[in-house]
């Protein structure tokens, strides 16, 4: 590459990373304004106030946001677990053994997936009352799963498709119980495969608004997308956007980490030397 | 250490194909037996039924006198070698080499120490505790072997170990392979589609084609005395070269001149009109090098050389010749299932390397009539094959590696 090819990717490059990024500054920027600076149309605040942190987590609005984020966790992780698990499952079944239906079952997973969140929440939400799952945790477990599994299953069987067969062939011979050969050689293959596959239904599970606020109505089961959008200011005159943002920052910074911490294992080409080289 | 004898094995996939065709073929306790034959002749699929990851249509499969069609591949006590080696990527060396011990529940001392016996004999004690990855090819076909070895499994198994490895490193393994398996005195199956493997490594050789067995036999017996066109064809490199010939008398008419067959060989070959002769490139030479006391057991003719190749330790000489076309054809469609291309009808002849015969001019060749064989163009099989002298040949070979396994244990 010349280096005027080099300039010219350099600063495209920098056009799209300040143009993703600058919502984020904007939002951190504003989750350190004081209440007077935060319609001023200044990015930086005039000076650096951490008021609004202390509103969320210790003042008036940590009854609302403390167990939201609680919730969210809770939930996030419980729902995140059992899709991947599965669909690690049904993955595999995908990738590896031929049985009638199994091309329906990939094509209703996409179904399921495009399907608009919003056309069956209200059935869902009656369903709920009646059945005593509305407000529980349980009540929104089970509708993130129809969020994350058909991702999951669709993600993890390309995974599964890629591990060479021989793998679990070689495993057979040696010993193994398929359960075994699953167990000990594919599920370790598999592993930045199941890893990836956990951050993208985290995600989908975290960053839900429309079950959140639909199917929840107190601090037992409302996690924090739904809570933010309750918030309100020191009073009805003024507009939360300074807790709203704080709030924000809080809630990005888990999955921020996810992705730092597992990006290796992401990247990890975890097959190489398996095979001939 | 068992017996594998398979009777009457077929694979039929489910379009109704028969990959594996009526196979029966007994492998002695401790015998290398070779399956071989060009691609999709059924070989490899024939193994993995041995081994268990192939179900079997039908016939039976007994390995040590146990019926095992329906055991699955954990519970037939063998060991094999994969192509591409299925090394476990996120173990080190010595957990993949463990990995069946492991399985096995096999105390940890034991492990340790039968881990490290397997890899002082395969040369890998440095690299025990790197990951596959980090290995050479060579390196990673070893450790594929010390997982094989690692277990007193029943039989070695070996789906084309070398195809992923250099030539030199190939030459290598090939005698390692060879010097382990004579050590250890265990039965190996091993599937090849190079016939240098072939003919190096084993006691007896399976030529397979579409699923059926042609002939089972030593090498020299494949090489000496083949039972048809196919096996010919197969064995041997350079491969056999086939010309037209016709009947006269006791002899034969050849585009290379006549070429006398003595009483008892003509005999056989009596009532066919057109037929093919094989002969292979070394039987012939250089008429200007060949020994005055030679020169009556063969034929002189002279011909135009197309090209020559000089390999230093020989040479070969090209010529082409002309052939009915209905021959052409069949020589065509030999050449083609036996994965090579052959495009034009031309003898290849091994010349000695001193030899001053180039390209494109006329010269004198002498061929040694003694060894030729005749086969019927239309059913491929071989007329002159002398069975008597074929089965001295292997048993000379079973006698030779009883005396080689005896040497190996002292």
């Amino acid at each position: 590459m010349s280096t005027r090819e080099k300039v010219g990717w350099g600063i495209g490059g920098l056009l799209i990373v300040v143009y993703c990024l600058f919502p984020v500054a904007w939002i951190i920027s504003l989750s350190f304004k004081s209440s007077d600076d935060i319609s001023n149309g200044q990015f930086l605040p005039t000076v650096f106030s951490g008021a609004n942190y202390e509103q969320i987590l210790v003042g008036d609005a940590a009854g609302l946001f403390l167990p939201a984020l609680v919730n969210s966790f809770g939930i996030c992780i419980i729902a995140t677990f059992i899709s991947c698990l599965l669909s690690m499952f049904a993955a595999y079944a995908i990738a590896r053994l031929d049985f009638p239906g199994k091309k329906l079952i990939l094509s209703t997973a996409l179904a399921v997936a495009i399907f608009p969140v919003i056309s069956i929440v209200t059935p869902l939400f009656n369903l709920w009352r009646q059945i005593g799952l509305y407000n529980t945790w349980p009540g929104l477990i089970i509708p993130y799963l129809s969020l994350t599994l058909p991702i999951s299953i669709w993600t993890l069987s390309a995974f599964f498709r890629e591990i060479p067969w021989e793998m679990e062939q070689a495993a057979q011979v040696d010993g193994a119980t398929p359960w075994q050969a699953f167990r000990k050689v594919i599920v370790p293959l598999a592993a930045p495969g199941v890893f990836t596959t956990a951050i993208i239904a985290f995600f989908l599970a975290w960053n839900d608004f429309v079950y959140g606020i639909s199917l929840t109505s107190t601090e037992a089961a409302r996690p924090v997308p739904a809570a933010l959008g309750l918030f309100s200011g020191a009073s009805q005159f003024e507009s939360p956007n300074g807790p709203i943002a704080a709030a924000a920052v809080i809630v990005t910074i888990p999955v921020v980490l996810l992705v730092l911490l597992f990006q290796r294992r992401i990247v990890a080409g975890l097959t190489n030397g398996a095979v001939k080289g | 250490m068992a017996s594998i004898e398979m009777s009457h094995i077929v694979k039929q996939y489910g379009d109704g194909f028969p990959a594996v065709n009526d196979v029966s073929l007994d492998i002695a306790d401790g015998e290398f037996m070779i399956l071989v034959g060009p691609s999709g002749c059924g070989k490899s699929t024939l193994l993995r039924m041995i081994v268990g990851l192939e179900d079997i249509t039908s016939g039976d499969m007994v390995i040590g006198g146990d019926r095992v069609n329906d055991k699955a591949p954990r519970d037939r006590n063998l060991s094999m070698v994969f192509q591409n080696y299925a090394l476990y990527p996120h173990l080190s060396v010595f957990e993949n080499i463990a990995f069946p011990l492991r399985l096995a529940k096999v105390p940890d001392g034991e492990v340790k120490k039968r881990v490290e016996e397997a890899a002082g004999v395969l040369e890998l004690k440095e690299h025990l505790e790197r990951k596959p990855a980090n290995l050479s090819g060579g390196q990673r076909q070893r450790v594929a072997m010390g997982r094989a070895i690692v277990r007193s499994a029943d039989a070695f198994l070996f789906d084309e170990p070398l195809s992923n490895l250099d030539a030199k490193l190939r030459g290598q393994m090939r005698t390692e392979i060879a010097r382990l398996q004579r050590r250890l005195g265990i039965t190996t199956v091993y599937v090849t589609h190079d016939q240098t493997e072939a003919m190096t490594l084993g006691d007896r050789v399976c030529v397979l084609r579409k699923g059926v067995i042609q002939q089972v036999a030593s090498p020299r017996e494949l090489y000496e005395q083949p039972v048809n066109l196919f096996v010919a064809g197969f064995i041997g490199s350079p491969p056999m070269n086939f010309l037209p010939a016709s009947v006269e008398g006791t002899s034969l008419s050849t585009p290379f001149g006549t070429v006398e067959l003595g009483a008892e060989r003509a005999e056989k070959v009596k009532g066919h009109d057109l037929l093919l002769v094989g002969i292979r490139p070394e039987y012939f030479e250089d008429a200007s090098l060949v020994d005055e006391a030679k020169k009556p057991h063969g034929t002189t003719f002279s011909a135009r050389v197309d090209v020559t190749e000089w390999l230093g330790d020989a040479q070969y000489a090209y010529i082409p010749y002309e052939a009915p076309a209905e021959i052409a054809e069949q020589l065509k469609a030999l050449s083609r299932e036996l994965d090579s291309d052959q495009l034009r009808t031309q003898a290849v002849v091994s010349i000695d390397s001193t030899s001053r015969i180039r390209e494109g001019r006329e010269a004198e060749f002498w061929l040694d009539t003694r060894k030729v064989h005749v086969f019927d163009p239309k059913t491929g099989e071989n007329l002159t094959r002398d069975a008597e002298a074929g089965r001295k040949l292997t048993e000379e070979a079973a006698e030779d590696r009883i005396e080689q396994v005896e040497r190996a244990k002292v």
